[in-house]
């Protein structure tokens, strides 16, 4: 990436995370540039998830400081949007009603809300389905409702725990392909929880990965593809050498 | 539809068999009519005094929906008291279970001397045995919210009253209304059961419970069965009631809902 784009958005400074008896996460050194896409990647018990919640402030490090652009990350929270594993809706309400949570929680004026939330169902490509609930609606299709909600908020931190996970592979790569499309639009940074090389490779510009018990830092790796990438770039000889070395990388903590 | 009235056709035709059976075996083995009322006096009974019948429901039914709005309301008040903290639930749980294990027939008589007779202890009866299936659904539909929606509402600095109002609460109504659709049913026993003690101020004028007990003093017993019928009728409507405001609230987000695809 560019140099003029090295703003920290957040940064973690020797961060360590124990949580009964055990240390979850240790001397965490991190730091993520505004407008950086990181993915978190490592075998389960490495604390990737936990680091989110560190970020978001969901949860508290035992020590060690976390700044989400300048502040405490739950001063921050009205810049960090957050999206789940599960697609989280609320069943009693309509997928507008569900859109606009986040703004309706944060107190905006129903007819800025009502804007707001339309132009973010074109965005989305959810308007033929604007009133209907959850329950009608396929995994992708809630997932979609789960990232507008996020995006609702215009945050300029986007942290994803897993947020495809559930899904198929060919409804991923499509959902993968849009959330590098909105963010060219909308310009925020994230923080990626994955479980998928591939996936990893795709969206970042910069892949952590990391070691278990206890969890730690074992090799940044910078993905240097171009952007706009498309279902082209997946084919691309770099995109796959790229995937061969974070599975190497991968390997490699895991046998450790 | 077709399978619905097959159905339908196949328990009417059950229940016309049983009312035959039963008006022969009246035949065959001369039972006096005291002992088995065949299912004709029964419905000679149920015509010739339909209106004290009718007063007898009304009574009843009011005592025994009044106790019923009465614990919803008490009910979900303490259920979200319940759901501010494990403490106070450690603390005051064990006390909706008495509730629930406390025979109602012990309790009846201690109401009705307190209160005295009348309309209004017969109404707590019917109201005490429908408390405890509404506080312990509440309060489980109350608490029981995924822990990833509490976050996210968290995210969105939302505050503890957003949380109750936008979260809990209507997290709670499904469970609420498992909790409406016990206490529905035992709020016409707790109704009838009251009757029993409660007594009438005016002979011929007490709800079901009361007719009851008369119409077995004077060994009317078909009109006895005609009493029966309109309590098991009663109980029927309240389930029903019941499972029609259930299917108004929920069926948009709840079971039964169509699924649409991706395109």
């Amino acid at each position: 990436m560019s140099t003029e784009l090295r703003v920290p958005q957040v940064e973690l400074s020797s961060v360590s995370k124990r949580y009964a008896g055990t240390t979850v996460l240790q001397q965490i050194d991190l730091t993520i540039a505004k407008g950086e896409f990181v993915s978190l990647i490592g075998p389960s018990g490495c604390g990737k998830s936990t680091l989110l919640k560190l970020i978001s402030g969901l949860t508290n490090a035992t020590s060690g400081s976390i700044l989400v652009d300048g502040m405490t990350p739950v001063n921050a929270r009205e810049t960090i949007s957050y999206i789940f594993q599960d697609a989280t809706l609320l069943p009693w309400r309509t997928v507008t009603s569900n859109v606009g949570l986040g703004l309706e929680l944060e107190r905006v004026a129903r007819e800025v809300r009502k804007q707001k939330v339309q132009s973010l169902l074109e965005l989305v490509g959810l308007t033929h389905v604007a009133g209907a609930y959850p329950r009608q609606l396929s995994g992708g299709m809630k997932m979609r409702v789960s990232v507008a909600r996020a995006l609702a908020t215009t945050p300029r931190l986007l942290l994803m725990d897993e947020p495809f996970g559930a899904l198929d592979e060919m409804t991923r790569d499509r959902l993968n392909e849009e959330l590098l499309r909105l963010r060219a639009e909308q310009n925020w940074t994230a923080v990626f929880v994955t479980h998928s090389v591939a996936e990893a490779v795709f969206l970042s510009t910069r892949i952590i990965v990391l070691a278990p018990t206890p969890g730690r830092i074992a090799q940044e790796i910078n993905i240097n593809l171009s952007f706009p990438r498309t279902s082209v770039t997946r084919e691309s000889p770099e995109f796959e050498s790229y995937v061969t070395q974070v599975s190497r990388a991968l390997r490699g903590v895991r046998s450790a | 539809m077709k399978k619905y009235a097959v159905t339908l056709l196949n328990a009417l035709a059950v229940f016309a068999g049983l009312l035959l059976l039963w008006q022969g075996l009246d035949m065959l083995l001369h039972l006096p009519p005291y002992m088995l009322p065949p299912p004709l006096a029964v419905g000679r009974a149920v015509v010739a005094r339909f209106p004290s019948l009718v007063a007898s429901l009304a009574i009843t039914s009011e005592e025994a929906a009044g106790g019923l709005v009465a614990s919803i309301v008490v009910g979900v008040l303490i259920a979200l008291l319940f759901a501010q903290s494990r403490w106070i639930r450690r603390m005051l749980y064990p006390y909706t279970i008495l509730l629930q294990t406390v025979p109602i027939v012990a309790v009846a008589p201690l109401i009705l001397m307190w209160v005295g007779p009348g309309t209004l202890s017969v109404t707590l009866v019917a109201f005490i045995i429908c408390l405890a299936p509404i506080i312990a659904n509440t309060t489980q539909g109350l608490i029981s919210v995924e822990p990833n929606l509490i976050h996210l509402f968290l995210m969105h600095n939302a505050s503890r009253i957003q949380i109750l109002t936008r979260l809990r609460l209507p997290h709670a109504v499904p469970s609420l209304f498992v909790g409406i659709r016990i206490a529905a049913g035992i709020s016409v026993i707790g109704a009838i059961t009251g009757e029993l003690f409660a007594g009438s101020s005016r002979v011929g004028e007490g709800g079901l419970g009361y007719s009851i007990l008369y119409a077995s003093a004077q060994l009317q017993t078909d009109y006895l069965f005609a009493l029966v019928l309109a309590a098991t009728v009663l109980g029927f409507a309240f389930f029903f009631l019941v499972m029609f405001l259930e299917w108004y609230f929920l069926h948009n987000w709840h079971e039964s809902a169509r699924t649409m695809t991706d395109e």
